[in-house]
């Protein structure tokens, strides 16, 4: 970034003179230096798929999340650090639990929305916080209103979506997302496509080694949110697996054909 | 003064002014009959005999107010408040359990301060028409009919083995003018007209049965 050290980067109360907060684009940067997370819209629901680095060979399996659960039928999956992320599911709890303590009934995302980009706004004006180092994607489903998934940014900034990919192999994933037919695919299939995307996205040469977390909110979990049943993952797991193989196998018998 | 009627300051003069009362809703398949008398008291003195009752709240959900007039207007005022800005910010008609919910917030944190005891009743597109009593401590409870205030001591009975379930709205109007008309007349703190309200996915319907047209039942 070449606008690092024109002495307009060190708070977020200060513009640049090209009207920029410098500050809230590199808490985007943060999010971008993160492995990859992605959320789909299907025509029954949404699902979450997330590549969790493992960083020691210690770890135990399972216990690093980055989709976090808010109401039974809200998901969150965050992006970035993952300090902030866990810090603002907290946050969209309070509001999720606020909203139905008052009112008796859960609360809408788009309504959640809302207020978490709210959330995320405040800390982009005063000089004693620091924008958040994490997007947000929010999906929930229920009959009437259908699937419904939302992203926000560190900015603020929200924007209903149908497919999502933030992190560090981003382009690539969008790539991949834009070819599918979301609105005619159930989650069932759509988690397949996830987990094919995210191994498909992972560079083995370059990347750590991870782990694939999936949930999802839909007509099969009964609104309710829920990582996906260990089953599904497992066969969602292995469609990944061997597709990538056909891939490789096909960029073999190119390579063999140039000889 | 002892034993005496202190006459330089009689009890209109600085009671509280309360709504005596009997209210009452039904739910019936398209919607909800509500229905109160009009009596406003203060002490014996009959401060309004023409009150209306029945409370809008939003085009679709209404509450009947019983108990302190000052009490159950400034709740009333406060929850179509919060019921306004609740539909702004989702985009949609509040829910009627929604009205209830926010009545419990107030009557039952308030609940030491406070003496009313409240009927919300209306039309949502998620449950249809619906009923909730709010009474005195601040509980809340759905029912396919509620009876409230002071009139409504008398009408347990009646009212038990009069209603059916699944009444037209016709025969709900019957049910409560005529437990309201039974209530009026045996309760002094009751009386004036009816005042009744049909709520449906197409909006109120407002009446009214004057003071001579009540229904009359055995006067002895």
């Amino acid at each position: 970034m070449s606008s690092i050290g024109t002495g307009y980067d060190l708070s977020v109360q200060t513009f640049s003179p090209a009207g920029r907060v410098f500050q809230i684009e590199y808490a985007q940067k943060a999010v971008d230096n993160s492995s990859t997370v992605i959320a789909l819209r299907g025509k029954d629901g949404v699902v979450f798929a997330a590549e969790n680095t493992i960083a020691s060979k210690l770890h135990e399996a399972k216990t690093t999340r980055r989709v976090a659960t808010i109401d039974r039928h809200i998901g969150l999956a965050y992006c970035g650090f993952v300090t902030d992320g866990r810090s603002v599911a907290n946050e969209a709890r309070s509001y999720a639990t606020r909203f139905r303590d008052l009112y008796g009934h859960p609360m809408p995302v788009s309504k959640l929305n809302d207020e978490l980009s709210g959330y995320f706004h405040m800390l982009t004006l005063y000089g004693a916080a620091r924008p958040c180092g994490c997007s947000v994607l929010l999906g929930a489903y229920d009959a009437a209103k259908g699937p419904q998934m939302y992203m926000i940014e560190p900015s603020g900034v929200s924007w209903g979506y149908y497919g999502c990919a933030l992190g560090k192999n981003k382009q690539p994933a969008h790539a991949e997302i834009e070819k599918l037919k979301l609105s005619e695919m159930t989650c069932k299939e759509l988690v397949k496509e996830a987990a094919r995307i995210i191994y498909a996205t992972h560079d083995e040469s370059k990347d750590k080694d991870f782990e694939l977390e999936l949930a999802w909110v839909c007509a099969d979990s009964n609104g309710q949110f829920e990582h996906v049943p260990e089953e599904l993952h497992k066969e969602a797991e292995s469609f990944a697996q061997t597709s990538m193989e056909e891939d490789s196998d096909e960029e073999d018998d190119s390579d063999e054909d140039e000889d | 003064m002892d034993g005496l009627v202190d006459r330089s300051n009689p009890d209109w003069v600085s009671a509280e002014h309360k709504t005596g009362t009997t209210i009452m809703a039904v739910e019936f398949a398209d919607g909800v009959v509500i229905g109160a008398d009009s009596r406003t008291t203060t002490g014996a003195y009959v401060a309004n005999r023409v009150t209306d009752k029945l409370t809008k709240l939003t085009d679709y959900i209404y509450c009947c107010r019983s108990g302190s007039a000052a009490d159950t207007q400034a709740i009333a005022d406060i929850v179509r408040y919060y019921l306004e800005l609740h539909s702004v910010e989702i985009d949609e008609e509040p829910r009627v359990g929604v009205a209830a919910s926010i009545f419990r917030e107030f009557c039952y944190n308030n609940r030491d301060q406070l003496t009313a005891g409240i009927i919300c009743a209306g039309f949502d597109e998620h449950k249809g028409g619906q009923v909730y009593s709010i009474p005195l401590g601040g509980l809340v409870v759905r029912q396919p009919f509620a009876i409230g205030g002071s009139g409504s001591t008398f009408l347990y009975g009646h009212c038990d083995s009069t209603f059916k379930e699944g009444m037209a709205k016709d025969e709900c109007l019957t049910f409560v003018r005529n437990a309201l008309a039974l209530a009026m007349s045996r309760d002094g703190s009751s009386g004036g007209v009816i005042r009744t309200a049909v709520i449906t996915k197409d909006g109120v319907e407002r009446d009214v049965v004057l003071g001579d047209a009540l229904p009359t039942f055995y006067q002895g």
